[in-house]
């Protein structure tokens, strides 16, 4: 784990390795200029020569400006280096996440994504930056300080190691116990910011059925019992500073007393004395920033794990050796197809599929929820891949194309589409980017979207908010299809792409397909039949299996399930939503 | 509609809004308060006494000692004694301070959300659909929690300082006055320093801010439409724009933390130079004799002077934070400011009796028989109208801001039991009529009845509890299913709860759940369908038993199946209802008693289905369009 972090470092390696090594000589002047400043009240005040007061003093001075400059670079390289690698991170993630297939980013999730990039990334940074200072300066400031001190007089130095071990076990043990009260904290934590969450996206509900009271309460409970954990875990910490102060005052009180014998006896000065308490206040600075350092490395440690994941993960799709870059004609093959989400989990999302559609063929998928008919469509541009079985576009099996040859040839309006923040031209050209505005125009005109477009003030320039939130839902997928038809498919597979279009309009487009691009093979998954009544075929699923295949009337007279649903529908399933000629207008 | 943010704050801001931190600090915790004063007082003067003891230790104690005949230890271990017994006070006093502080600093915190949550639960239905949900959980997420950090370490840390810089400087004003002022010109220079620092990197920071909005937006855009990225094979681009903003990123936090990173070193620094400086001119005045100061008393002082600058520093290091939190702290205030809904109503809704002569008599129990209680001002006296269901619209006019009337003129009859559908585009103001039954929003112009009295004199928490309303985006909570479906009405039995999912339809599925009634939800439902979490909607609003509902029908797809099921549910539930129905389905419309055509804001047509089949109108051509095909 660590090493594929520290490989992110890349171009601030140099940055990474001077900042400690700044911090290194920052520290040792900080840990010489006690012992100057012994000299200077030594030699200097105490002997009454002003000349050592001057001399020790400019040493002192220039000392500290020198501590000054290694403490500038230090803290210059350690932002250069920590926010380097929060960058350099971030873009690997996000590098990864583009060769990622489907079922890769179903593993993560979207949510999951974001917070990797986003939060634990700030959260190694921060770490990263303290680490750099913070962990190198205070092993080295203990390692220095002890040192001054034997070297001043190692027995007194006895006093310490005693002390270490009793505040080192004190910390330690401290830290152990907070560290599994933050545990359970952070969570119920979450779970109060998850129930704030619901009130708030729910907030109609609560109003509606007056349960403001009832959700108060509610919350003044959590918030109590989040209160009294995190009374607990803190209470505990606030042990901390007062088992330093013992332990400082102690050495302090012993150094005093073993100090003043061994002065009596002439093995020390009183200048040593002085330092000597300078070292132990070091000393002790350095192991309570050790612990602080401990703390924070394992709750980023958490941060880091999540990132290494995604950078981990071996992306389960790749091109061909060879791969074939021209897909001949949009006929369609399924050749005995089974397919599961998770790969021998058992669970068949598509059983023993075998189909065979010709090219320019119009293909009507319909069936209920859950029964694969996304899944039997994602399979034609490879979304995913089967488990057993083949699926063959223009003769040839998925899998011997380049990738994005495939895709551009079998367009895919997914039933979950998003546009981008941006214009509406600059979505559209997503489809393909050099296409004029008279192209996507055209696009628009069959997908029935250029007669609102038109309406829009700014037309084709109407800025589209994140999401696409300021178009109707209708709107979003009539400018999803042109997006795709811009790319002039060979295959274009609409997933229930018109669920929010009025059924007039729905009639209007698949009327425009018909007429103007005769040649691409049309698979549209609907819930609604008159979507798909008029095709040339029409495929019945069924809990992950072909029911029927065939065309509308004879589907009427013998598949049980199609005459279910035809009859429910035309009994009362129609649709009010949207009607053509009155879309919301503007933004 | 994304409220634009203020970027920065002024320093009377900044000061305003710490001045109200430490007012909810002290509301409740006044007593605490000042004992974690009195206690960080006391423990920086047993400090202080502590450093003083030390300068004497070698003067009065150790130096004697080697130069008696006899070494008599005793004066020295009785003053080492009373000096611990110092220590030990100011240990005590320290662990006090940290201990109480954790209850103020986590009690406020507690009060402060309590009382954020209860503010924000009343506030009207306008500010969640004008404030972004993300901008809304971030001060809970965010805000809340920086204030958390700044009030167990900030604040405790600053009064340390404070009291430590203080103490050393009335203890150096008695030894030195020429010496203090020398420092504090030190001092100045310090806190000049930092300053300078902190403007420039408080840019720096906002800048950086500012950069991760834009590249978090960016992350959870992209990321959200990744799959649409791979079906256009869109990478190289999607990656490209990253880069940019991701190196802008980089840069501005590489400027903010350098700048954060070097406050330290500098003003150690000049404490270190401040040292110096008074070692010099003191030395060089106590060996000429100017102004009394003898050599003794500068150790002393030039002990003070470090323990001194070292708080300064430390000050500094807090101001980012602090800054930061404020900026936090003027967000959550924010919400706190908002205006509540207000409520004039002076109308309740009781149980009644009804008495032999047909008059209603007022009772405790639960009857199932509901009416108005109506006092009357004027005369004090009080009327009970029966709770029917009867709803009728003179002549409303609404829009959601002040002049921009989104609702023209709305007549409408409901009486007790009847069926209304509304029909009409998106934005047609279908949604926005339901808005204003239960006064979500206030209509502008007219008047809306309720059997017969203004809603405007009922009090909201009686109207909105006599109708039930079922959305189209249906909202459960973390908890059992039967607790989600107790909503509705707290006091339902178990029994009651079976009997409202039964009516609904969802009996049958939720039996098949793995824990029955007891299946815990969690986020919104998420291990339900989207059918399931509908059929769960409508044994909610069942188990109210409200005698008017509001039913916005789902336009999403659910398969036919599960579709007649919830349709089932939903007219069981609407039978001997007075009902406003947002209707997608013909099956609903065509049962109406009376059908509302919108568009644009108004009423266009009104009739049962035959009546407007045979008119020709709007409506017709929606049935008709609809049949394209078929």
């Amino acid at each position: 784990m660590i090493k594929t972090l520290l490989a992110q470092i890349r171009q601030y390696k140099t940055a990474a390795i001077l900042a400690p090594v700044f911090t290194v000589f920052e520290v040792l002047m900080e840990v010489l200029i006690p012992f100057v400043t012994a000299s200077i009240i030594d030699e200097g005040i105490e002997a009454g020569n002003i000349h050592q007061v001057y001399f020790y003093g400019g040493i002192m001075l220039l000392m500290a400006l020198l501590s000054l400059v290694f403490g500038v670079l230090a803290g210059r390289n350690a932002a250069r280096a920590s926010s380097g690698l929060a960058c350099n991170l971030r873009e690997s993630i996000y590098e990864k996440v583009q060769t990622f297939s489907f079922s890769n980013i179903d593993k993560f999730s979207t949510a999951g994504l974001v917070t990797r990039m986003t939060t634990d990334v700030t959260n190694v940074q921060n770490s990263t930056q303290m680490i750099l200072r913070v962990a190198v300066r205070a092993p080295v400031m203990l390692i220095c300080s002890m040192v001054m001190c034997f070297f001043i007089s190692a027995r007194l130095s006895a006093i310490f190691l005693v002390a270490i071990v009793i505040l080192a076990a004190a910390l330690l043990f401290i830290m152990v116990k907070t560290t599994k009260i933050f545990n359970e904290v952070f969570r119920k934590y979450d779970d109060l910011n998850a129930s704030v969450q619901e009130n708030v996206s729910a907030i109609r509900v609560v109003k509606a059925f007056v349960r403001e009271d009832y959700e108060n309460n509610k919350f003044t409970r959590a918030a109590q019992t989040l209160y009294s954990l995190f009374v607990k875990a803190e209470g505990n910490l606030a042990l901390n500073n007062p088992v330093m102060m013992l332990v400082v005052y102690g050495c302090i009180l012993a150094i005093s007393w073993f100090g003043a014998w061994f002065i009596v006896a002439g093995d020390l000065t009183t200048g040593n004395l002085t330092s000597l308490f300078s070292y132990v206040m070091n000393v002790l600075m350095s192991l309570m920033m050790l612990s602080m350092v401990f703390v924070m490395i394992t709750m980023s440690a958490a941060s880091a794990r999540r990132i290494v994941e995604v950078l981990n993960e071996v992306p389960d799709m790749s091109d061909p050796d060879q791969p074939e870059t021209q897909v001949q004609d949009g006929s369609i093959d399924f050749d005995h197809v089974t397919f599961s989400y998770k790969h021998g989990s058992g669970e068949k999302t598509l059983r023993d599929i075998d189909l065979h559609i010709k090219s320019g063929e119009t293909i009507g998928i319909i069936g209920g929820t859950g029964c694969g008919k996304s899944s039997l469509v994602s399979l034609v541009s490879r979304l995913y891949d089967v488990d057993e079985g083949s699926v063959r576009v223009g003769g040839k099996d998925v899998r011997c194309y380049d990738m994005e040859a495939l895709r551009d040839q079998v367009a895919v309006v997914l039933q979950k589409n998003v546009l981008f923040s941006g214009t509406i031209l600059d979505n559209l050209r997503w489809g393909r980017e050099d296409a004029t505005l008279e192209e996507c125009a055209e696009a628009c005109r069959l997908a029935c979207a250029d007669e609102f477009i038109q309406r829009f003030p700014d037309r084709y320039d109407t800025w589209i908010e994140q999401g696409g939130s300021n178009v109707s839902g209708g709107q979003k997928q009539r400018l999803c299809i042109a997006r795709a038809l811009l790319k002039k498919p060979k295959v274009l597979i609409l997933d229930d792409s018109t669920s929010a279009v009025d059924t007039a309009t729905d009639a209007k487009i698949r009327q425009a397909f018909a007429q103007k691009i005769p040649g691409t093979t049309k698979l549209i998954v609907a819930e609604r039949i008159s979507s798909v009544q008029d095709a040339d075929r029409i495929l019945v699923m069924d809990n992950g299996r072909v029911n029927g295949f065939d065309t509308h009337e004879a589907l009427l007279k013998t598949n049980k399930i199609y005459r279910e649903i035809y009859e429910a529908q035309t009994q009362g399933g129609g649709d009010f939503d949207q009607p053509a000629q009155t879309e919301k207008e503007g933004v | 509609m994304k409220k634009q943010k203020k970027e920065t704050m002024d320093l009377r801001q900044q000061l305003a809004a710490m001045k109200r931190v430490l007012g909810y600090m002290l509301r409740d915790y006044k007593f605490s308060f000042f004992m974690v004063v009195v206690c960080i007082l006391g423990s920086a003067l047993a400090t202080l006494r502590g450093t003083l003891f030390m300068q004497s230790l070698i003067d009065d104690y150790i130096v004697p000692l080697t130069q008696a005949q006899t070494p008599d230890f005793s004066s020295l271990a009785a003053a080492l004694a009373s000096v611990a017994v110092t220590y030990g006070i100011g240990i005590l006093c320290a662990y006090g301070y940290n201990r109480i502080m954790v209850n103020v600093s986590q009690g406020t915190m507690r009060n402060l959300r309590i009382q954020l949550f209860r503010h924000m639960e009343s506030l009207p239905i306008r500010y969640f659909d004008t404030h972004a949900h993300g901008d809304i959980m971030s001060i809970y997420t965010n805000d809340v929690d920086t204030l958390r950090q700044l009030m167990s370490q900030s604040i405790p840390q600053l009064i340390n300082s404070a009291v430590t810089i203080l103490t050393s400087f009335v203890s150096m004003l008695v030894l030195d006055v020429p010496l203090t002022l020398l420092t504090l010109v030190m001092i100045g220079v310090m806190a000049f320093a930092t300053s300078k620092i902190a403007a420039k990197s408080s840019v720096y920071f906002a800048k950086q801010q500012k950069d991760l909005g834009i590249v978090n937006g960016y992350i959870e855009e992209m990321m959200g439409g990744q799959k649409v990225v791979k079906v256009f094979c869109h990478e190289e681009k999607s990656l490209e724009q990253f880069r940019r903003l991701n190196e802008e990123l980089r840069e501005s936090a590489d400027k903010a933390n350098t700048f954060s990173n070097i406050t330290m070193p500098v003003n150690m620094n000049l404490g270190n130079i401040s040292y110096v400086l008074c070692a010099v001119v003191g030395a060089v005045f106590a060996l000429n004799g100017y102004l009394g100061l003898t050599l003794r008393t500068l150790v002393s002082f030039l002990t003070l002077n470090k323990n001194s600058t070292q708080p300064v520093s430390q000050i500094s290091q807090q101001m980012n934070s602090i800054v930061m939190a404020m900026a936090g702290a003027q967000r959550i205030f924010d919400l706190m400011d908002e205006t509540p809904e207000e409520d004039k109503g002076y109308v309740q809704l009781v149980n009644v009796q009804e008495q032999a002569d047909g008059t209603l008599q007022e009772t405790d129990q639960r009857t199932n028989v509901w009416a108005w209680k109506h006092p009357h001002k004027a005369d004090g006296s009080v009327t009970y109208t029966k709770l029917e269901g009867d709803i009728t619209f003179h002549d409303v006019d609404f829009g959601y801001e002040e002049g921009k009337i989104v609702l023209h003129n709305i007549k409408l009859y409901a009486t007790p039991g009847q069926k209304i559908a509304f029909v009409g585009s998106t934005g047609a103001g279908k949604t926005t009529i339901t808005n204003l039954i239960n006064r979500f929003y206030d209509i502008a112009d007219g008047k809306i009845r309720y059997d017969g009295i203004n809603i405007n004199k009922i009090k909201k928490a009686d109207l909105r509890r006599s109708l039930g309303m079922v959305l189209q985006d249906t909202h459960l909570f973390t908890g059992t299913v039967m607790e989600n479906i107790r909503y509705g009405r707290l006091d339902a039995s178990d029994e009651e709860c079976i009997a409202a999912a039964k009516l609904a339809n969802a009996d049958g599925f939720i039996r098949r759940l793995p824990d029955g009634y007891q299946t815990v939800l969690t986020g919104n439902g998420s291990n339900l369908s989207q059918g399931q979490r509908q059929l769960l909607a409508i044994a909610r609003a069942a188990v109210a038993d409200p005698p008017v509902l509001i039913l916005d029908e789902a336009t999403s797809s659910i398969d036919t199946r599960t579709e007649t099921i919830v349709q089932a549910g939903m007219d069981a539930l609407m039978t001997g209802r007075t009902t406003f129905v947002i209707a997608h389905r013909l099956s609903t419309v065509k049962n109406s008693d009376c059908i509302m055509v919108l568009e644009q804001g108004r009423i266009i047509e009104r009739g049962t289905h035959d009546q407007l089949i045979e008119e020709k109108g709007r409506y017709y051509q929606l049935y008709t369009g609809n049949a394209i095909g078929g």
